[in-house]
């Protein structure tokens, strides 16, 4: 199935992924109002950063995720390839974050950390389609199939 | 086939799941004492603090047991296996036969004999539904709880219980709480963040005799209470594999494919069971949810004719108490490395160029796994950057090439 690659010679490490994340899962049209009003970021994309390393990272959609298999709440499902998580079960218990090996659930600031939050590859949101790929201005994130379950 | 699972939960889930990867028409019939469709039983406290709704504390959907063709027996308990002829009995006197079975039993409270313990008529434990509902019906904001056992059920149960009445004391036989999950440092700043809500401790002491409602402890306090929850351990469920003269060393012993040694056809997973912890290199119980649902689903897999092992389980635990997160995992021996910020301490156990283990309490949460990964790999520290671990939990401490094949899908 098709996933979010990235290519860690081409990121610059601008940090604009975590904006167009945060802006794709909070339903406002204006990314300025969005941003603006002093409300909470809450990007499902990780940036790590050096002097000459950066890149970005979000669910790999495992082919044996870990995080579904400890899930205590069974809010965490793999569907048609995609790892969801279902808020309305989650209680916040962070099972999933001490099991991700790619640090890539976290806790959701939005709910104040009552549930996690991560990568849905945007299908849940209004962008329709990864929108940090759509917003990265060098390519170094792609949505692409490489072959993965 | 005929596949009969004895458990509901997680380790039985886990091996339904698994049989259907492999087998999508073999009969699997599932047996529980419990009348319940199958639920979280950590979720119990959450219910109780009513963060969630009994529909809420479904461990898997309502269509789970027709979707994955289960015939679910639930409100019967076996009673005895009969491993000549491969049939299990039920207390109703019924017969089921088996192909390959899994005892996916569970563990129960571990009730200490306590002088005048028989007194006590609101007496609780705190694992399942039914010890949930009996303590719900008792509750009122004029409650006197008295809590034996500081460890995650007992301080669950506690966090759970302060919505109703501010009359809560724990006592513990340990000096700290959480004993078994934190050292000392981050027990002490847990047991200051849980004080803050009112809750009291009583610690390296025990209850030397009870009355009907007053407990006398043997450092000669004494405590009055209206209503007792006993949390202090569990015990694995091995009765059934006893009687047959299967290996039961404290819990149920099981090859790597959770076949009980000496049997071919019969399973075992879950609480019930003992599990080879790779950070000790010791066989222990690890009663948590996440490794029953793993060996169950190892189990199913091997049941229905594949090929599966469970080789890298090791004790880990999350759990937030009071809005104080803990991510722990591993074993707390080796050479320490300690931080502290300001809402946040961390400290990773570091021995034989491994990570054993690690606690993060607070801020230091974020991106655990990292962490988890390499102790649940037993990753060589020499091939990471093992400066910038110690930091922080971060994938490029991995070299590049570990990254491309991690994260670039060419694996």
């Amino acid at each position: 199935m098709k996933k979010v690659y990235v290519n860690e010679e081409r990121c610059l490490g601008c940090h604009l992924c975590e904006f167009y994340c945060s802006f794709a899962g909070g339903g406002e049209t204006d990314m300025a109002k969005a941003f603006k009003l002093g409300r909470v970021v809450a990007p499902r994309v990780r940036i790590e950063e050096s002097k000459d390393i950066n890149f970005a990272v979000q669910c790999r959609h495992c082919e044996d995720p870990l995080c579904v298999k400890s899930c205590i709440a069974g809010a965490l499902t793999k569907k048609n390839g995609m790892v969801e998580i279902d808020k309305a079960k989650c209680v916040g218990c962070y099972t999933c974050v001490l099991v991700c090996p790619y640090g890539c659930i976290a806790p959701d600031k939005k709910s104040g950390g009552k549930t996690v939050t991560k990568c849905e590859l945007c299908l849940n949101s209004a962008a329709g389609e990864p929108a940090c790929v759509k917003g990265c201005p060098n390519k170094a994130i792609v949505y692409e199939e490489r072959g993965e379950q | 086939m005929k596949y009969v699972i004895i458990g509901n939960s997680a380790a039985g889930i886990g091996a339904v799941q698994g049989i259907r990867e492999l087998d999508k028409d073999g009969d699997i019939t599932m047996i529980s004492d419990e009348n319940y469709h199958t639920y979280s039983r950590p979720l119990i406290s959450y219910w109780l603090k009513g963060d969630v709704t009994e529909e809420g504390m479904k461990y898997r959907p309502n269509e789970f047991y027709t979707e994955n063709k289960v015939n679910a027996l639930l409100g019967k308990k076996v009673v005895s296996i009969d491993k000549k002829n491969k049939t299990v009995l039920m207390d109703d006197a019924s017969v089921t036969e088996y192909d390959k079975l899994l005892v996916a039993t569970g563990s129960d409270p571990f009730v200490p004999q306590l002088e005048g313990l028989d007194k006590v008529k609101n007496k609780f434990t705190f694992m399942k539904m039914d010890d949930v509902r009996a303590v719900r019906e008792r509750l009122s904001k004029n409650s006197k709880v008295l809590i034996i056992g500081a460890g995650l059920i007992g301080l669950k149960a506690a966090e759970a219980m302060v919505r109703f009445t501010n009359n809560i004391t724990v006592i513990d036989l340990s000096e700290r709480i959480l004993p078994a999950v934190l050292n000392e440092e981050a027990s002490h700043i847990m047991k200051h963040h849980i004080e803050t809500t009112g809750v009291r401790f009583v610690l390296g002491t025990t209850v030397k005799e009870f009355s009907e409602n007053t407990a006398t402890l043997t450092n000669g306090d004494s405590i009055d209470f209206d209503i007792l929850i006993l949390a202090v351990g569990v015990r694995p469920n091995t009765e059934l594999i006893d009687a047959i003269g299967g290996k039961v060393d404290r819990g149920i012993v099981t090859d790597d494919t959770q076949a009980v040694k000496g049997f071919s056809d019969i399973y075992a997973a879950g609480d019930c069971t003992k599990s080879h912890d790779i950070t000790s290199n010791t066989d222990k119980m690890i009663a948590i949810l996440p490794n029953a649902f793993m060996q169950g689903n190892v189990a199913g897999k091997n049941m229905a004719g594949g090929v599966a092992h469970y080789t890298n389980a090791f004790p880990m635990n999350a759990a937030g108490f009071f809005g104080l997160h803990i991510i722990t995992a591993g074993s707390y021996s080796g050479e320490e490395h300690t931080a502290i910020s300001e809402s946040g301490y961390k400290n990773l156990f570091i021995a034989d160029n491994k990570l054993k283990g690690f606690i993060l309490m607070g801020d230091m949460i974020n991106n655990a796994g990292i962490y988890t990964s390499l102790v649940r790999e037993q990753t060589p520290l020499n091939e990471v950057d093992l400066a910038l671990l110690l930091e922080k939990p971060a994938l490029m401490a991995f070299p590049a090439e570990y990254r491309k094949e991690k994260l670039g899908g060419q694996r």
